[in-house]
């Protein structure tokens, strides 16, 4: 086979394995958006969080230790043990489970009602609030994550696509990982929203909130749900781009890819998440590979855009959304 | 008439208790507009309770206090002996109070049958932990609560459609279903907002059948809306009837349709 075929299949593969990350970012907005209503813009911030609040508690690090310091001229830093990654993960879901109860209590109950632009306006000040507070309570320096996922060079793809082609291709082994729980955290989603009570119920939220209240679901239950499942996600987000990447600031900006993959794939559609981050992946990438040579590279910084602008044009509610009906 | 031909064994020879729900003094305002004035009524148990009255008379407001949608200024509400607390709407829901809407409130975008099924889920016990981990015992769960449900779905003639999403179903198999969906929650009371409205004659006696059926059959007191006269001469034990949002008579149908006071306000309708 030819080279340039060969490579731009290995960009490809590539590209699905980035766009799976995509996936899980947006997949965080489509659960709430789905269930309430509200773009949740502090989706990524929420990431950042989860993936701070992991290292945090990983590494024994004292909360607030700068605070604590400053106030009582102390010199706390670390409390001296380490926990296990699976007590860590445990400990900072029990964070995300409380943090949702706080949203529902302190900022959507008292939006109930307000349009849709509002509550956007409130989860942008979530969104700042929440960089500030994980500032405040883990520090702002980049911290390594480690929970143990494989890493680097795939070497049975190599070898494998050495053997069948005459040339290795290059997969990182966290992207393989990261496939693996994107898939499982869609199908056990899915198994939870069609079979179980709390799905069921979460359904008819998103379906008609006054039917709900008919059937006897608190709304506000159910948004303490959802908000606690996209806390989740925003968990396993974080994991992968905090291994990636390291945990810090920029992690929160991975929120700004998952808008052209919503545009994509439709806010309300958890295969359209899915699918729209492997476009973005894949297009991305390709792009980079094709034309990204002859303007000078840095394709991957606007492309995603551009991507979901022309998408705009033609197919507004995305790949998968509802169909938007004019109503006249 | 359009009801369902025969005349109802008396109210003696059913089963009908005490008051279940007791309306007391009820007031309810909107800014300036009072939907609701001091209107007080009962409803026993067991029997099929009408609302009537001309358009905006405050039937539905009405309907929407008693399901907690509607929270009047004045008066209490009384249920099974107690006085009720504010209640929210779920709450409400959950404590056996199932409704219908005027305009149909249906999870358009779900079959049939999950439409029916989430009127269940009041019923159904398990926690989302105890659903994760033990998954034979949820799964056993919702095949009873099927049961039920598919129990439902032949008492309403709706087995034909059973999978299909409910947003494709025809005006009258929609109020159908949400027929169907309020009576899978085994409620005490089921509250119906104008059942028949926008259906033609063969839909409305079909409608007519099952509401008396589900009287009968399962003992439940409900408390309906309707337009249509013949169909509330047909199905009720007693009629309130309102009027600008008050109460302007109440009792047996045959008494309310002869009263002077229920033929002005119709007529006046007629010619307003
Ligand atoms: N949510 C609301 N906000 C403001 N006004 C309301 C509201 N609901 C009802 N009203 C007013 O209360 C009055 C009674 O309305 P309601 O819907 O209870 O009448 P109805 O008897 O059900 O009439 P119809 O036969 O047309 O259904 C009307 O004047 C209506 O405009
Ligand atoms: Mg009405």
């Amino acid at each position: 086979m030819p080279d340039q075929i060969l490579f731009a299949l290995e960009v490809t593969l590539n590209g699905l394995m980035a766009g799976v990350l995509y996936s899980l970012v947006a997949l965080g907005f489509v659960l709430i958006f789905k269930a309430s209503g509200i773009f949740n813009f502090a989706q990524g911030v929420m990431a950042l969080f989860a993936a701070l609040t992991l290292v945090g508690f990983q590494t024994g690090q004292v909360p607030f230790a700068h605070l604590v310091n400053v106030l009582f001229g102390t010199h706390v830093e670390h409390f001296g043990w380490t926990m296990p990654t699976l007590a860590a993960i445990a400990a900072t879901m029990a964070v995300m489970v409380v943090m949702a109860l706080l949203v529902e209590r302190l900022v959507l109950k008292g939006l109930i009602n307000q349009a849709p632009i509002i509550l956007f306006m409130a989860t942008i000040g979530l969104a700042y609030f929440l960089e500030g507070f994980g500032d405040i309570m883990w520090g702002a320096d980049i911290k390594r994550l480690e929970v143990g996922l494989p890493q680097g060079l795939s070497e049975t793809i190599d070898a494998a696509t050495f053997a069948w082609f005459g040339y290795g291709f290059f997969i990182d082994r966290l992207d393989i990982v990261a496939a693996l729980v994107a898939a499982a955290l869609v199908v056990s989603l899915t198994l939870f929203s069609q079979y179980t009570r709390h799905g069921r119920a979460l359904r008819a939220v998103a379906d008609d909130h006054q039917a709900a209240l008919s059937v006897g679901i608190s709304l506000r239950a159910i948004w303490v749900l959802v908000w606690s499942i996209a806390g989740f996600v925003a968990l396993v987000a974080g994991v992968m781009w905090g291994t990636k990447l390291g945990v810090q600031f920029s992690l929160s900006l991975i929120a700004l890819k998952a808008l052209p993959v919503l545009m994509l794939g439709g806010f309300t559609s958890i295969p359209g998440a899915i699918i729209g981050g492997l476009i973005v992946g894949v297009g991305e990438k390709l792009f980079e590979f094709a034309v990204g040579p002859l303007v000078g590279g840095a394709t991957e910084n606007w492309f995603a855009y551009m991507l979901a602008l022309v998408f705009l044009l033609f197919r507004p509610q995305g790949l998968f959304g509802e169909r938007i009906i004019e109503r006249v | 008439m359009t009801g369902g031909g025969e005349a109802r064994p008396a109210a003696e020879d059913r089963r009908i208790g005490p008051a279940i729900l007791e309306m007391r003094n009820i007031t309810l305002r909107f800014g300036g507009v009072t939907a609701i004035h001091d209107i007080s009524f009962d409803v026993r148990e067991g029997e099929i309770r009408a609302i009537i009255g001309p358009n905006g008379a405050g039937k539905s407001s009405m309907l929407n206090v008693i399901s907690g949608f509607y929270r009047p200024q004045e008066g209490e509400v009384w249920f099974r002996g107690e006085r009720r607390r504010r209640l929210r709407p779920y709450e409400v829901a959950r404590q056996g109070i199932a409704r219908t809407f005027q305009n149909i409130a249906l999870f358009q975008g779900m079959s049939v049958l999950d439409n029916i099924m989430t009127g269940r889920l009041n019923l159904m016990g398990a926690s989302i932990l105890a659903q994760a981990l033990w998954w034979g015992r949820a799964e056993r769960e919702e095949v009873a609560h099927r049961g039920k449900v598919e129990r439902i779905i032949d008492f309403l003639e709706i087995q034909h459609v059973r999978k299909t999403p409910v947003g494709r179903l025809p005006y009258g198999l929609k109020k159908r279903v949400e027929l169907a969906r309020a009576l899978a929650a085994e409620p005490r009371i089921l509250l119906l907002d104008e059942p028949m409205a926008g259906m033609n004659v063969e839909e409305k006696e079909d409608m007519c059948r099952f509401i008396l059926d589900a009287n009968d059959e399962f003992g439940t007191t409900i408390v309906l809306i309707e337009h249509d006269m013949g169909v509330v001469m047909d199905l009720s034990d007693r009629v309130v009837v309102m009027d600008y949002g008050r109460k302007i008579a109440d009792g047996p149908p045959e008494t309310v349709r002869t009263d002077r006071a229920v033929i002005d306000a119709y007529l006046g309708v007629a010619h307003g």
